[in-house]
């Protein structure tokens, strides 16, 4: 399965922005391989939830960890039947981690638009 | 004639000016512009009030033509389509209701609805017809709403109560305006707003003069500036604290105190002078 | 670090007196104008040093090549908000109703409709021994948001170690306030005793609930008018909504703003006000977890 997590611009630490992450990371858990990938989503006027999660939902993620999403972000991940955990501020690897030893908790509330801020 | 009124600067006194004016002026509707926090009409209070929504259009898929080719999702540059399950979707909060995935589309998958962002609300107040623009919270444009406003009104004269500072609101209340009128107020951060609506109205090359509201004294940088353009200024409105106690109850100082009643009239008759030289 | 946005609905109130009385206050070394249409507050803090200036890039805006253009009409009829008309026998597009969707750009036959790069606005950053960000958006441009967004990123990024923020906002509802409250920890409104104030503040109320960030409200000019003061005052206690304080009106406080001055550095009735309203403000703030 394909792991995505948003980064900031260390590439290693998860990004406080679901939408205006500068990159993503992809672990795919069969290949066991990373992929870092930059989110083009960051750079939009508006509207970048939703092409973020378009980003994440092409690559054919089954599963985010992300520390905060927005409701139209949220939709579109889980009308693509992704499912949301919450991150936690660190590293991607403690939360890649967290999450194999079932410590993540499921992401359940998503907060309203920012229109245009981060 | 249609009289715009903006101030850069909010609280200056648009909104105690533009129902002033109206109230002595002949024939004169009132439209409330300032979509986001509409104010006119708690001076008003007008009745027989009519609502009409005002709606843009946003897209809808038909998912049986639709042939999963994303020319909608990657035309649209606001980001307000994604594609799931096998067909588009649009966010409506993010649309700006462009057209643009109805006409990309090849096969005919995309119509469009309406979409209620805010109201027009027009009534009469003692025979003075007050139209108000009321932009929906949570809604970001107010343009729409706005424009709809201005539509609505057709009387002989119309005073436009404008939203505060110069961004996109501000150019559509102005655009149809025959005379433009600023309204200053004589402290540092005014004059600075000030300098900005003066440059739009410039740009836009509309005549346009100046009330000074609630002066104190002569606040000089204000006065220079004007001279120096060649900019009238058309009244001073000296700081009176018992006129401030009427607009915060709400009320009309014109059909209270017969001395501001004549100024508003002397304005009136000056903005007819200025506007047809 | 602690983020406090000064919000107010109705303009005039005094949100940027207040923040900046609350920044000499605090000797608070983050402080921002997210009141990108009329930005004020750098009119009354000192800074010695001229700042580092950054184009913003707003959204694209469509331009008319006059040389190629056919005069057929395509795009004006295509355009939805009303952004092009024809001019010498060519089509110009007005860039302060453009929304840079495209549309015109598909519809031309020859290319002669593009859509470019706009600059719409300015950030600009003082980095001293605090940090102050300003910006300043081109007249007639929308998208503000975007804007108030730079500012605060800007902000974020250049006073990451101050424990306190504050944040001047901007009048209305609409993108610009909206983007302003994101990822605040609190937001004070500063109203004004009168039916437009009331009904403007219950505007704003209304746009932050839906952000459940904790909202406090004070009354600035409370004199002009006592009984629309209390029935703020009613109308907070009703709502569950803290009180912080009320400030009277001071021909004396307008004096010190023309002379680029904060509250906090002359001594009169609004300013003593305003310092209790700060502390009021300040406790309640410290409540908030991180």
């Amino acid at each position: 399965m394909i792991i995505a997590i948003p980064l900031d611009e260390t590439k290693q630490d998860v990004c406080v922005s679901f939408g205006r992450a500068p990159y993503y990371l992809f672990r795919n858990t069969d290949t066991n391989t990373d992929e870092i990938l930059t989110n083009a989503a960051a750079q939009a006027q508006g509207g970048a939830g939703i092409k973020a999660a378009q980003f994440v939902v092409d690559q054919h993620a089954d599963t985010l960890l992300t520390i905060r999403c927005g409701e139209n972000a949220s939709e579109v991940l889980l009308a693509a039947k992704i499912c949301i955990y919450k991150a936690q501020k660190g590293s991607a690897a403690d939360n890649l981690k967290a999450y194999d030893e079932g410590k993540l908790e499921k992401l359940e509330s998503f907060h309203p638009g920012f229109h245009g801020a981060v | 004639m249609k009289i715009a009124v903006l101030s850069g600067k909010g609280g200056t006194g648009k909104t105690f000016v533009s129902v002033n004016l109206t109230a002595v002026a002949p024939h004169a509707t009132y439209i409330d512009c300032d979509a986001e926090e509409p104010n006119g009409h708690l001076f008003f209070k007008p009745e027989q009030t009519q609502q009409t929504e005002v709606y843009t259009m946003i897209p809808t898929f038909d998912g049986t033509k639709c042939n999963g080719c994303r020319k909608c999702v990657d035309f649209c540059r606001f980001n307000a389509l994604a594609f799931v399950q096998g067909k588009p979707k649009v966010f409506p909060d993010v649309c700006h209701a462009c057209g643009g995935c109805a006409l990309v589309c090849p096969t005919g998958a995309v119509a469009e609805e309406k979409r209620g962002i805010g109201v027009v609300s027009e009534g009469l107040s003692d025979g003075i017809p007050v139209i108000s623009g009321i932009l929906n919270t949570g809604e970001i444009s107010a343009v729409p709403v706005i424009r709809a406003a201005l539509r609505a009104g057709n009387g002989e004269n119309t005073v436009i109560d404008s939203p505060p500072g110069s961004g996109c609101s501000v150019m559509e209340a102005v655009s149809g305006a025959d005379y433009c009128l600023l309204v200053a107020e004589p402290t540092a951060f005014g004059f600075h707003n000030f300098r900005m609506v003066h440059k739009l109205v410039s740009l836009l090359h509309k005549p346009f003069g100046v009330v000074i509201n609630k002066t104190n004294g002569v606040y000089a940088p204000l006065e220079e500036f004007c001279a120096n353009h060649h900019t009238p200024i058309l009244l001073r409105i000296s700081y009176d604290a018992k006129i401030a106690e009427i607009a915060a109850r709400g009320d009309i100082a014109v059909t209270l105190n017969p001395a501001f009643a004549q100024m508003f009239t002397s304005l009136w008759e000056r903005i007819q002078e200025e506007a047809t030289a | 670090m602690k983020k406090l946005l000064i919000l107010s609905g109705k303009g005039g109130t005094g949100k940027t007196t207040t923040a900046a009385a609350f920044i000499r206050f605090a000797d608070a070394r983050a402080f921002a104008d997210c009141d990108v249409d009329a930005p004020n507050l750098h009119l009354v803090t000192q800074r010695q040093a001229a700042p580092q200036t950054y184009d913003y890039l707003g959204s694209q805006k469509a331009v008319i090549n006059p040389d190629t253009c056919l005069g057929c009409g395509q795009c004006a009829k295509a355009c939805r908000f009303e952004a092009i008309h024809k001019a010498g026998g060519v089509y110009t597009v007005n860039e302060y109703a453009c929304e840079g969707c495209g549309v015109c750009a598909y519809v031309c036959p020859n290319g002669s409709a593009a859509l470019t790069d706009d600059v719409a606005g300015q950030v600009m950053l003082y980095a001293e021994n605090s940090t102050f960000v300003t910006a300043e958006l081109k007249m007639g441009r929308g998208n503000s948001g975007k804007l108030v967004s730079e500012v605060k990123s800007r902000l974020a990024q250049n006073a990451h170690d101050a424990d306190l923020a504050i944040i001047d906002g901007s009048p209305g509802i609409g993108c610009p306030v909206i983007a302003s409250m994101s990822g605040v920890d609190m937001v004070l409104i500063v109203t004004e005793p009168s039916v437009s104030g009331i009904s403007d503040m219950q505007r704003i109320l209304q746009t932050a609930a839906v952000f459940r960030t904790k909202t406090a409200v004070c009354v600035n000019k409370y004199d002009q008018s006592p009984e629309h003061t209390d029935r703020i005052i009613r109308f907070c206690k009703q709502e569950n909504i803290p009180f912080t304080g009320r400030i009277p009106y001071d021909s004396q406080a307008s004096a010190a703003i023309n002379a680029g001055r904060s509250l906090a550095d002359v001594d009169c009735p609004a300013s003593r006000a305003l310092k209790a309203v700060y502390q009021e403000t300040m406790k309640l703030l410290n409540e908030v977890n991180a």
